[in-house]
């Protein structure tokens, strides 16, 4: 496979993996028992999306879809920084996701239109997931937004913590280039344009603004990451690091 | 005092015809007030069930695995969903049964109060305290009231599947390296007696059974039900090549079921007054985790509140 196309798996299926991971931390802790069961729903959903990637991967080279989660470093993710921000509280967690979602379904879009087949179809049957993700994190950033005076100082705070992660998603990397080139999507530079019209749209129905700051906090897709990503990963490989090589 | 009694022969005649009673059905005060116990100790220990196996959602082995507990976990948080509502079908909402909850007013199935330390232990539970569950609630399918019996077929399906989860985990252990053996053996020790505790104290200690009986809540006494699960579960046991940590269980040939020996009570009932190894975590995560989500249900009523404004002013309008 070349080695850009990995990359460029990697750097999607990484995003899913520890944003799944970061909210699977919610499960049994949720604000409400319906919440609760629907962040749990995304959790299962991003999950299931980086397995069919990291399978991709696996197949080329011969691995098995564990090695690529559990036995990466730190440096060998490529995920963005805003995925791996710890969720703090469920303001954080809607707006990181509503910031998220907005990213990842336009993105899906473009892969689903792209000539690369495998990814495409992949692209598509997320999409659908991804769908209600969005209207989900839309609704609640609304919600909450728009809800007291106390959930309106949270969500703008929320928001202007976030809001320097959420440009990175959109700065193509040499795998998003050559993803481009040779399968005519994704556009980055072209999605930021719908996503950032409809997340702002959301954002002024919840009352809420977009901080004038300009800071863009990047560097995931390098491998560069927050100090926050080690502990995740000290976590989520404990078993497979502490067993080497057994059967689960 | 006619009237009453009519009722209550009414109502008796259906119990003994094995209909169903519905919400707005009369009924004896008595039978409403243990339902509303049972249902929401049976839905409180669906919540507080979610935190001992959450403990190794981040940290599951591999991907299946944590896509495959993620899921169960959801699905306790679905059981206490649908118990709640059956127990709202009776007068109380679910405000005030999550603050008898976090007041320790009302109690939930003690077996999770015990810590969940290895891998194996999502196993066991899964094999063992799923396995009790269902033992205790397929009868509970049949429940003289419909509301809760309906929530129970579903809630069911779902155990068993978990049941069968668990018991694969065990598998794979026991087919493991040996350390993996020695994780699955451990985890049986230690997830064996709670499990026998789950069904509740000897028929002879027992308060609320008679009634219960009669009134079709309860259809099979605790020692019964304890004694099905056992000769259930130690073939399993035997399968996996593990060892049960009794050693006074024993083929009874005449009654064609196992002897097993005496159940340590003094720990039951110490865990149940509250001293047992996790209570206080438990009930501290279910606190808090209700407490910080206070801003958002209040946010959450106020939005709706708005939204109900604005359009009954469109309307007017
Ligand atoms: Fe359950
Ligand atoms: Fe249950
Ligand atoms: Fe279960």
């Amino acid at each position: 496979m070349e080695a850009a196309r990995k990359k460029f798996i990697l750097q999607w299926a990484d995003n899913s993996m520890i944003l799944g991971q970061r909210l699977s931390e919610w499960c049994g802790h949720g604000p409400v028992l319906e919440q609760d069961i629907a962040i749990t729903n995304i959790a299962l959903d991003l999950i299931g999306e980086a397995r069919y990637l990291y399978q991709i991967l696996a197949v080329e080279e011969g691995k098995s879809e564990d090695d690529y989660p559990f036995m990466r470093k730190e440096a060998e993710f490529y995920n963005l920084l805003l995925v791996e921000q710890p969720n703090e509280d469920w303001a954080y967690t809607i707006v990181r996701q509503c910031i998220y979602d907005h990213f990842h379904y336009h993105f899906l879009a473009a892969v689903s239109r792209s000539k690369d087949e495998e990814l495409a179809a992949i692209a598509v049957k997320s999409l659908k997931e991804v769908r209600y993700h969005l209207k989900f994190s839309s609704e609640w950033l609304i919600r909450l937004g728009d809800g007291t005076e106390e959930s309106h100082q949270k969500m703008q705070n929320a928001l202007n913590v976030m809001a320097k992660f959420a440009s990175e998603a959109f700065l193509s990397s040499e795998a998003d280039l050559w993803m481009l080139e040779n399968c005519g999507e994704p556009d980055l530079a072209k999605l930021k344009e719908t996503a950032d019209k409809d997340l702002l749209e959301v954002i002024r129905e919840a009352t809420l603004s977009w901080p004038n700051q300009q800071t863009v906090r990047r560097g995931g897709k390098a491998g560069i990451h927050s100090e926050h990503l080690g502990y995740l990963l000290a976590t989520m490989q404990y078993m497979q690091r502490t067993y080497p090589g057994m059967e689960w | 005092m006619t009237q009453v009694s009519s009722l209550e022969d009414r109502f008796l005649q259906i119990i003994d015809a094995d209909e169903k009673i519905e919400p707005k059905d009369w009924m004896p005060e008595e039978y409403r007030k243990t339902l509303i116990r049972q249902i929401s100790q049976h839905a409180h220990s669906e919540i507080v069930g979610m935190l001992p196996e959450g403990n190794w959602i981040t940290r599951a082995p591999s991907l299946k695995r944590k896509l495959a507990l993620l899921a169960k976990v959801q699905d306790e948080a679905g059981h206490g969903l649908y118990l709640y509502s059956a127990c709202e079908t009776l007068g109380i909402d679910r405000s005030t049964l999550l603050d008898q909850l976090h007041t320790g007013k009302a109690k939930y199935s003690s077996i999770f109060n015990y810590p969940t330390i290895t891998w194996a232990d999502m196993g066991a539970i899964g094999w063992l305290v799923d396995g009790a569950a269902i033992m205790n609630q397929v009868p509970l399918c049949r429940c003289s009231y419909g509301p809760y019996a309906r929530a129970m077929v579903r809630v069911c399906k779902e155990e068993s599947f978990h049941q069968r989860q668990g018991y694969e985990i065990m598998t794979v252990l026991c087919k493991g390296s040996e350390e993996q053996k020695v994780m699955a053996q451990d985890a049986l020790n230690r997830w064996w007696w709670p499990s026998l505790m789950m069904f509740g104290p000897n028929d002879a200690d027992s308060t609320h059974s008679e009634l219960s009986m009669r009134w079709k809540i309860k259809r099979f006494s605790n020692d019964e039900l304890r004694q099905r699960f056992v000769d259930m579960t130690v073939p399993q046991a035997e399968l996996l090549g593990l060892t049960i940590p009794d050693k006074d269980l024993k083929y009874n040939e005449a009654k064609k079921g196992y002897d097993f020996g005496t159940i340590n009570w003094d720990e039951f009932w110490e865990v149940v007054k509250g001293n047992g190894p996790c209570n206080e975590e438990r009930l501290r995560a279910r606190v808090e985790a209700h407490d910080k989500g206070q801003w958002v249900r209040d946010a959450a009523a106020a939005y709706a509140r708005k939204q109900k404004e604005k359009s009954s002013l469109s309307k007017t309008a």
